[in-house]
């Protein structure tokens, strides 16, 4: 059996990288953000070149392709985390399209295009409907689109990036059944994450980058958690938890009562002190998101009490939320948190805006600056300039810009809806200490998310929802995150 | 056919029936087929617009320079004819000539310089029109060659209507017709026109998928001028004089029935028959309102309403649907 081979040398992103896959192998490249991990995947699928000097061979043939569609003739293919597909067509020609083009066709039949994408869904056992919209499909479904997709060539390498970010649990077992059954008909897998336990699920070895250079090539069974994070960091992170026994005899800084919302939620009682931190947790879809989107007047709830440091209040706008000292940092950072082509000044005065006004209220540019440079310090945060636009930065850094300008609110209730989704291992762990930071200055924090051991770490309490209520609680303490993972999913039938 | 009674054209061809039941109510010559026939001709001129700027829309863009454009191409094809003598073959040629040209630029200028085609477009409107009112002193062309007048009367299938005028299928209409033909082949059933959704659909998965995405924009715009130049002779046509200010004004109403018959202004959504229906609608209204003698000062504030009702129900009805798929609560806990 041939082996499939690469081999870099020189670089610049990469300082003489030395990797390989072989046919069949499911491999993983690991790395924080800036590792190199995506110059490395922009090599091997051709969209940019490596230095002189670098080899590279498939099936022990040396070659230099030049462009993508050099990568795709050699069959190797890469699913990006934004999936490229095209939303507004069809699954059929989804699937079909790059085919339509590797042949050069000038005419499209849709009757091919269709028999295309029933071979393609047949090669991995998966049937969604060929006539619908992908922009109608769920996440899974879209990336099966994209495998599919994938497999209309001669595949032999797909290489995926960060795929199980936007999937359920339950999603990502199908999704690492389908690698599977590639991986018996012989075709390799990279997968890209920074996500570290279903790295360890699935591959067989792990590449660590780290600044370019290359850590080292393990056996995954040789590795854990800890180790893993350690070789992607070069430091060993300490998860400091955070207990936090309320007093209930103060005020809480909310109270809820009998929450309900029509194809929502359905009695939701909540209280939060000050200084506590709170998860909750569930399956996507548990109401989890609704439940805070209330809270910040976003989606107000049809009956319920909530109080406010005692007092009963109504949410039914962000800006009585707002007035109200409520923080909220939506989940998908980019589409709802940011501006993303306006300066980092300029996003982090946005919820502070009111404040910063002088005489005649007209902003006072000496008072947002300064509130602004406040800000920027405390968050540690590596900026070119203030005036950068957003979007030029990296992901951690945007979620630190939003958490700042929340911060900035100084709010009473902080509520952040899975704050660490799609961000390395070492942003993440600043994050979880700047929220503790906040918690410990008698702020009460609600934190939405995923990840089980991201709330038992994090947290004093957690909160379990499923179909819209609250069926669970958890002092962690005492819990532990297998206990928490087999109660949410026994409520799965 | 279920999935036909969810879309926008659906609901488009409901109003269109609804308003024309209405009219006929009120006076029975407009279902009649010599108004039908006549709208057709008349209307030519929106139609083939509405082709070209689907195919911008599609793609993700817009352009606002088309009827400048197309009154550029109508003036020097007008000139030439005048001067140089032709054919109507001639005639054709240079007005699409012209319109390419002026397209192109367009399409280069977005592609290239990636300038949002909105700011593009403005500023070649200005210009075109500019020069076009510089070279020409706004004056009027009246003397169109015979063979050039003529050619409007020609009609395809001559009927005789009860009072003994006789009336038919222009040969007009024809240009709309085989146009339209074109761009549902265009669209559907070559990877071009599949190059155009994916474009309007998602820009950087089309590049890389290995759409020509550069080239595509070229084309969109270059075909949008094309559409211009032979809408220009078919306002030289209909009209049998050529004013360097008479379709000033028209785009927004052309980009209106576009969007009515359901294309999208952010792209990636839209088709042939619906453009139809939201042309035809536009003609409806305004040819109903004659026909029931409200004053034609009421009819912009009509096509307002037309587009706001058409409009919102789609958007209301998939916000509907939307809210269709959120959590189903437990409710067996509830009741215990």
């Amino acid at each position: 059996m041939k082996n499939i081979t690469k081999l870099y040398a020189g670089v610049r992103a990469l300082d003489g990288v030395d990797f390989d896959i072989a046919r069949g192998e499911v491999h993983c490249l690991a790395g924080t953000n800036g590792s190199g991990k995506s110059t490395l995947v922009k090599i091997i699928s051709g969209v940019t070149a490596p230095e002189p000097g670098a080899g590279l061979c498939i099936d022990g043939e040396t070659c230099a392709h030049s462009s993508s569609m050099d990568a795709i003739r050699h069959g190797i293919e890469v699913i990006y985390q934004d999936l490229s597909l095209f939303p507004n067509l069809s699954v059929a020609e989804n699937i079909a399209v790059n085919e339509n083009i590797a042949l050069g066709r000038k005419m499209i039949s849709w009757k091919s295009s269709r028999e295309i994408a029933t071979r393609a869904m047949r090669r991995i056992g998966v049937s969604i409907p060929l006539d619908a919209r992908v922009e109608e499909l769920s996440m899974a479904d879209q990336q099966l689109v994209a495998i599919c997709r994938a497999l209309t060539g001669e595949l032999r390498l797909l290489i995926m990036d960060e795929p199980t970010t936007a999937l359920t649990k339950k999603e990502i077992s199908a999704l690492l059944k389908v690698v599977a059954d590639l991986k018996n008909k012989g075709i390799a897998t990279l997968f890209i994450s920074h996500k570290l336990n279903e790295v360890m699920e699935i591959a067989e070895r792990i590449t660590v980058l780290r600044d370019g250079r290359l850590i080292g090539c393990y056996q995954c069974s040789d590795l854990d958690d800890k180790k893993l994070e350690y070789l992607m960091t070069g430091e060993t992170s300490v998860y400091e938890p955070y207990h936090f026994k309320p007093d209930h005899k103060g005020v809480p800084v909310l109270r809820a009562r009998k929450l309900s919302k029509k194809q929502n939620f359905k009695d939701i009682d909540l209280d939060i002190y000050p200084g506590e931190i709170v998860g909750i947790t569930g399956l996507l879809g548990s109401g989890r998101t609704e439940v805070a989107l209330s809270l910040f007047g976003l989606n107000p709830a049809d009956s319920g009490t909530i109080e406010i440091l005692g007092r009963p209040v109504n949410i039914n706008s962000i800006e009585r939320a707002k007035q109200h000292g409520i923080a909220y940092v939506p989940e998908n950072r980019l589409l709802q948190g940011l501006v993303m082509d306006q300066s980092v000044g300029k996003n982090l005065a946005a919820t502070t805006i009111e404040r910063l006004t002088g005489k005649g209220g007209l902003i006072d540019a000496n008072k947002m600056n300064t509130a602004i440079d406040t800000c920027v310090k405390s968050l540690n945060i590596k900026i070119p300039a203030v005036d950068s636009p957003v979007k030029t930065l990296s992901g951690g850094n945007q979620q630190r810009i939003v958490l700042g300008k929340w911060i900035a609110t100084q709010p009473e209730l902080f509520i952040l809806d899975n704050p660490t989704v799609g961000i390395d291992v070492s942003a993440k762990s600043s994050i979880h200490k700047t929220i503790k930071t906040l918690a410990r200055k008698g702020v009460g924090i609600i934190i939405i998310s995923d990840e089980v051991s991201e709330v038992l770490y994090n947290c004093s309490r957690i909160l379990v929802m499923h179909k819209g209520r609250i069926i669970g609680e958890f002092d962690s303490r005492t819990a532990t995150e297998d206990e928490i993972q087999t109660f949410i999913e026994s409520q799965q039938i | 056919m279920k999935r036909f009674l969810k879309t926008h054209e659906f609901y488009v061809l409901t109003v269109i029936l609804i308003l024309s039941a209405a009219i006929t109510i009120i006076n029975p010559n407009f279902f009649t087929l010599e108004n039908g026939l006549d709208l057709l001709k008349s209307y030519s001129f929106m139609g083939v617009l509405a082709i070209g700027i689907l195919f911008v829309l599609i793609s993700g863009g817009i352009d606002i320079s088309f009827a400048a454009t197309a009154t550029i191409a109508e003036y020097i094809m007008a000139v030439v004819s005048i001067q140089m003598g032709g054919n109507m073959f001639t005639a054709i040629l240079i007005a699409s000539l012209v319109g390419i040209t002026l397209g192109a630029f367009n399409g280069f200028l977005i592609a290239k310089y990636r300038i949002p085609p909105i700011i593009t477009t403005i500023a070649t409107m200005n210009f075109y029109y500019g020069i076009l009112t510089v070279v020409t002193g706004g004056k009027w062309i009246y003397a169109l060659p015979d063979w050039f007048r003529s050619f409007a009367d020609i009609r395809v299938i001559t009927l005789t209507s009860k009072t003994g005028t006789p009336y038919g299928l222009s040969v007009i209409t024809l240009f709309w017709v085989i146009i339209t033909v074109a761009a549902i082949f265009i669209l559907r059933y070559t990877m071009l026109g599949r190059g155009i959704y994916a474009t309007g659909g998602d820009i950087n998965s089309a590049e890389r998928v290995g759409f020509p995405v550069r080239k595509l924009q070229v084309f969109v715009y270059a075909f949008m001028g094309l559409m211009a130049g032979i809408a220009g002779v078919i306002q030289a046509l209909l009209v049998q004089t050529v004013a360097p200010n008479s379709i000033v004004g028209k785009e927004l109403d052309v980009i209106a029935a576009v969007v009515l018959g359901g294309a999208s202004l952010a792209g990636g959504i839209g088709s042939v028959g619906g453009t139809l229906l939201g042309v035809f609608l536009i003609a409806i209204v305004k040819n109903g309102m004659t026909l029931v003698k409200i004053p034609a000062v009421w009819y912009d504030v009509f096509i307002g309403i037309v587009i706001l009702i058409s409009v919102s129900f789609s958007s209301w009805q998939r916000k509907k649907e939307h809210q269709h798929s959120n959590i189903e609560i437990d409710t067996a806990e509830a009741s215990s």
